[in-house]
C-alpha cells in the first residue's frame, strides 16, 4: 500500500525477454567482413543468375560511397560492417519431402515459440515459410496456392522459379541507392519470402512467415518482395522472435510491395527480435525499409505492425499512391521498455488524385526507452482532392522514458486535405486504483489499459495474430510469464 | 464483518479523519451522511485502500483481516467494493473484458481455475437483466463515453458481477436524475442479502427514501457526531446540516 508508484511500475516493466534460447544447428557461413568476394560467395551459394550478382555488386559500389544516417532520435555505439558475418545458412542434407524431415531441432525451436508448423499446419490453415536465419527451411501449402497460380515461396527459390518477375519488380519501389541500409541489403541480402498473387485471385488464406535470427554474429538481411497483379487480393503475415545475445546483431531487411489496379495487400507484422537485457546490452539493431507502392489506379495497401522488440527500431513503412484513388494505410503499436529505442512511423506519398492516406500511431513507453514517431505526408502538385488522417498517441509508464513526434506534411495543391493529431498521456494513478479495487493487479491492470489503448490498431490484425500480438503486449510490458 | 477503531487518517499532514469508529454486521445498510468536506469520500477510500492517505492511528479489521496490511486488490478479493464516485474511463478495454479480468484475478486469488467463458457470459446476461441494464453497455468500453447514469449503472452492475460481502457506495446518487436514481436503488436493493453489508455514503436522503438504512451515521468534520436510525436522515433533511454544526 505504501508502495511508490514508480517502484510498481519498474517492477512490473523489467520483464526478462521470454523467448531467450538457442539453437544449436551447424551452420555454414561466410568469413567475417564485407567485400565483392563475400558478396560474390553470397551469389554463388544460391547459383543467382549473373544480373543478380551485377545488382548485388552494383549496390554494394553505392553503398560504399554512402554515409550511415544520422537524423533518426536513436544511439547506438558505431556499427564494424567489418565484423559481422553476411551469410550463414543451416547446412543442408538433403531435399525435403515432409516435416518429418525437418531437422528435429528446428521443429524444437518452433515448438518453444508455439508456433510448430506441424500444428500452424493442421489447425489454422496458414501457409507458413519458416526462415530460420537465411536459408527458408520449409514452404507449406505450396500445393494449394499453386493450383491458384499464386507463387509463395523463399526469394531464392523465386529467383531460380520465376527470374523474370523477380527481375521485372525487384528494386523499382526500394532502389538499390535509396538509403544506406537498403544499399547494404540489396547487397548482401540473403534470403527472404517472395509472393505473387496473378491477376483477379483473391488468396484464400493468410500468407504468413516466421523469421527468426539464430547464428551468434550473424547479420540478417530479409528480402521480400510482394506483388498484387491487377485485382488481386492478399493478406500477408511476418512475426519473428530471436533467441538471447549479448552482442548487438545488426538486421537490415527491405519489404517491397507493388499492388496493380484494383489490387489490395494487407501486410501485418509483430516484430520481437531480442531487445537487450535490462541495462540496455546486447539486442537487435533493426534498421528495416518498407516501403509499398499503389501502382494502378483503385489498389489499396496497408501496413499493421507490432513493434516490442529489438534494441533500436529503425522503421517506416510507406506508401507511394501513384494510381489514382488509390488507398495507404499505416496503423502501429510499438513498445519500448528499459533501454529500448525506437524511430518509427510512415511515410504517405501522394501522387494520384483522390487518393486517401490513414496514419495510426500508438506509440508505449516504459523503463528509460526513447520512443519516436516520425511520419512524412506529402501531396504532389498532381494529387488533386488527396487526404489524410494522422493520429499519433503516445502512452508514457514512469517518468524516465520519453516520447517523441517528428510529423512532416507537404502540400503542393490547394484541394488537398491533411489531418494531424497527437496526444499524450499517462496511466492515471485513478486508472490503476479503479482496476485494483476490482481485484484486479497492477501488473494485469497495465497489461488491459495497454491493450485497450492499443486497441484500434490490434483489431486491424487477422485474429490468430491479434491474440499473440495481445500477449506480446502484456509480456513484453509485466515480465510475469505464466 | 466491519470493525474500525480510532481510525485517523491525514493527507499531506492535513488531519481529515479524527478518530472514527464503526461496526458493521452482516445484513445491515449503513448510511454516512454530512456535509462536503467531513471525511465521508476519505473513509470509503481508506477502507478501499487509496495509498494517497496516511493512516496515523487506529485499525480496520475486516472479517477477522487486518485491511491495512492488504494491498488494494487482495481487499477486493476479500469481498471490500466500491462504488466510484467518479468513475474512471478505461479506453478500449470492453467491460466484458474489464469484468472477466476481474472475475478471474479474484478467483484466482482464492485459488479458483478461471470462470469458464460460457457460464461468466451467462452470468453476465442474468445480471444485466436483473438490473434492467441495456444489452450494449457490456461491449462499450470502461465508462468511456458514459453520461453520468451510465456510469452509476455501471458500477452497480460490477457490484452484481462481483458479489462482494460489503459494498461501498460513494455518493452514488450525485448527478443522477430520479429515473436513473431508482434503477441504481432498485439494483442495490436486489442485492441485498443476510451475509452481505453495504456502506452508502451520501449527502442528501434522497437516496435514503429508495435505499433504506438501519443505521444512519452523521458525518462532521472527521468525527462520527451522531448515529441512529432511518429517522436520523429525516430530521437532517428537515433541519438542515447547520443544526449539526450549532451542536458540535
Amino acid at each position: 500500500m505504501e508502495k511508490d508508484p514508480n517502484n510498481i511500475l519498474d517492477e512490473v516493466t523489467q520483464g526478462e525477454y521470454k523467448y531467450g534460447f538457442y539453437t544449436d544447428i551447424e551452420m555454414e557461413t561466410a568469413p567475417k567482413g564485407l567485400s565483392e568476394d563475400t558478396i560474390r560467395f553470397i551469389s554463388a551459394k544460391k547459383n543467382e543468375p549473373e544480373w543478380l550478382l551485377e545488382y548485388r555488386l552494383n549496390a554494394y559500389r553505392k553503398w560504399l560511397g554512402m554515409t550511415e544516417p544520422t537524423w533518426a532520435h536513436l544511439h547506438h555505439s558505431p556499427i564494424n560492417y567489418q565484423d559481422i558475418i553476411y551469410y550463414a545458412a543451416p547446412k543442408k542434407k538433403k531435399e525435403l519431402a515432409s516435416l518429418d524431415e525437418v531437422d528435429p531441432e528446428l521443429i524444437e525451436t518452433f515448438n518453444k515459440l508455439g508456433i510448430s508448423l506441424e500444428e500452424q499446419k493442421r489447425l489454422t490453415g496458414v501457409a507458413v515459410d519458416a526462415v530460420i536465419d537465411s536459408v527458408s527451411v520449409k514452404t507449406t501449402f505450396s500445393e494449394t496456392l499453386e493450383k491458384q497460380g499464386i507463387i509463395f515461396c523463399s526469394f531464392s527459390e523465386a529467383v531460380q522459379k520465376v527470374p523474370e518477375l523477380v527481375k521485372q519488380y525487384l528494386g523499382t519501389v526500394v532502389p538499390p541507392d535509396d538509403n544506406y541500409f537498403a544499399a547494404l541489403n540489396s547487397a548482401v541480402f540473403s534470403d527472404g519470402s517472395f509472393c505473387y498473387i496473378p491477376k483477379g485471385v483473391r488468396c484464400p488464406i493468410e500468407l504468413s512467415t516466421y523469421f527468426r535470427i539464430n547464428a551468434a554474429n550473424t547479420g540478417q538481411f530479409e528480402r521480400t518482395l510482394i506483388i498484387g497483379d491487377e485485382g488481386s487480393y492478399v493478406s500477408y503475415m511476418e512475426g519473428c522472435t530471436a533467441p538471447m545475445r549479448d552482442e548487438n546483431q545488426l538486421h537490415a531487411a527491405i519489404v517491397e510491395i507493388i499492388a496493380l489496379k484494383d489490387a489490395e495487400v494487407k501486410y501485418s507484422t509483430v516484430q520481437n527480435w531480442y531487445p537487450g537485457n535490462k541495462l540496455g546490452e546486447g539486442g537487435i539493431y533493426n534498421f528495416v525499409t518498407k516501403r509499398g507502392i499503389c501502382k494502378g489506379n483503385n489498389s489499396k495497401i496497408s501496413w499493421t505492425q507490432v513493434e516490442t522488440g529489438s534494441a533500436i527500431t529503425w522503421k517506416y513503412p510507406s506508401v507511394v499512391l501513384m494510381g489514382d484513388h488509390s488507398v495507404g494505410e499505416f496503423y502501429s503499436v510499438a513498445v519500448t521498455n528499459n533501454y529500448q529505442q525506437a524511430d518509427t512511423g510512415s511515410k504517405m506519398i501522394h501522387l494520384g488524385k483522390n487518393t486517401k492516406s490513414t496514419i495510426i500511431s500508438k506509440g508505449i513507453s516504459a523503463g528509460y526507452s526513447n520512443n519516436s514517431y516520425r511520419g512524412l505526408v506529402k501531396m504532389t502538385k498532381r494529387a488533386e482532392n488527396a487526404r489524410n488522417f494522422s493520429q499519433c498517441d503516445s502512452l508514457l509508464l514512469g517518468d524516465k522514458c520519453g516520447a517523441h513526434t517528428f510529423p512532416y506534411i507537404k502540400t503542393e495543391n490547394k484541394t488537398s486535405i491533411v489531418e494531424h493529431e497527437a496526444t499524450t498521456s499517462k496511466i492515471s494513478d485513478d486508472q490503476l486504483f479503479y482496476c485494483n479495487q476490482r481485484g484486479i493487479s497492477t501488473e494485469s491492470a497495465i497489461g488491459l489499459i495497454v491493450n485497450g489503448y492499443a486497441r484500434e490498431v490490434l483489431k486491424q490484425l487477422p485474429m490468430e495474430f491479434a491474440v499473440e500480438a495481445q500477449k506480446l503486449l502484456s509480456i513484453s510490458l509485466e515480465g510475469s510469464v505464466g | 464483518m466491519l470493525s474500525i477503531k480510532n481510525l485517523r487518517v491525514s493527507i499531506e499532514g492535513k488531519e481529515i479523519l479524527k478518530g472514527i469508529n464503526l461496526e458493521v454486521r452482516p445484513g445491515e445498510v449503513h448510511a454516512i451522511m454530512g456535509p462536503n468536506g467531513t471525511g465521508k469520500s476519505t473513509l470509503a477510500a481508506v477502507i478501499a485502500g487509496r495509498d494517497i492517505f496516511e493512516v496515523e492511528e487506529g485499525e480496520i479489521v475486516f472479517n477477522g483481516k487486518n485491511l491495512l496490511e492488504m494491498p488494494v486488490e487482495d481487499r477486493a478479493s476479500e469481498g471490500i467494493f466500491l462504488s466510484f464516485q467518479y468513475p474512471v474511463e478505461i479506453p478500449g478495454v470492453s467491460i466484458t473484458n474489464f469484468m472477466r479480468t476481474a472475475v478471474n484475478e479474484q478467483r484466482k486469488y482464492h485459488g479458483l481455475d478461471p470462470m469458464p467463458a460460457n457460464e461468466f457470459l451467462a452470468k453476465m446476461e442474468e445480471k444485466k437483466r436483473m438490473l434492467d441494464i441495456h444489452a450494449k453497455l457490456a461491449n462499450r468500453s470502461v465508462n468511456e463515453g458514459f453520461s453520468g447514469g451510465e456510469k452509476k449503472k455501471n458500477e452497480i452492475f460490477q457490484l452484481a458481477m462481483l458479489e462482494p460481502t460489503l459494498a461501498i457506495l460513494d455518493e452514488t446518487d450525485s448527478g443522477l436524475d430520479i429515473d436513473a436514481l431508482k434503477v441504481v436503488a432498485n439494483g442495490v436493493n436486489k442485492l441485498r442479502r443476510p451475509d452481505n453489508a453495504f456502506l452508502v455514503i451520501t449527502h442528501y436522503q434522497r437516496l435514503l427514501e429508495y435505499i433504506v438504512p438501519d443505521i444512519v451515521h452523521v458525518l462532521f468534520d472527521g468525527r462520527i457526531v451522531r448515529s441512529g436510525g432511518k429517522e436520523l436522515a429525516m430530521e437532517l433533511e428537515e433541519k438542515g446540516y447547520e443544526w449539526i454544526r450549532s451542536e458540535a
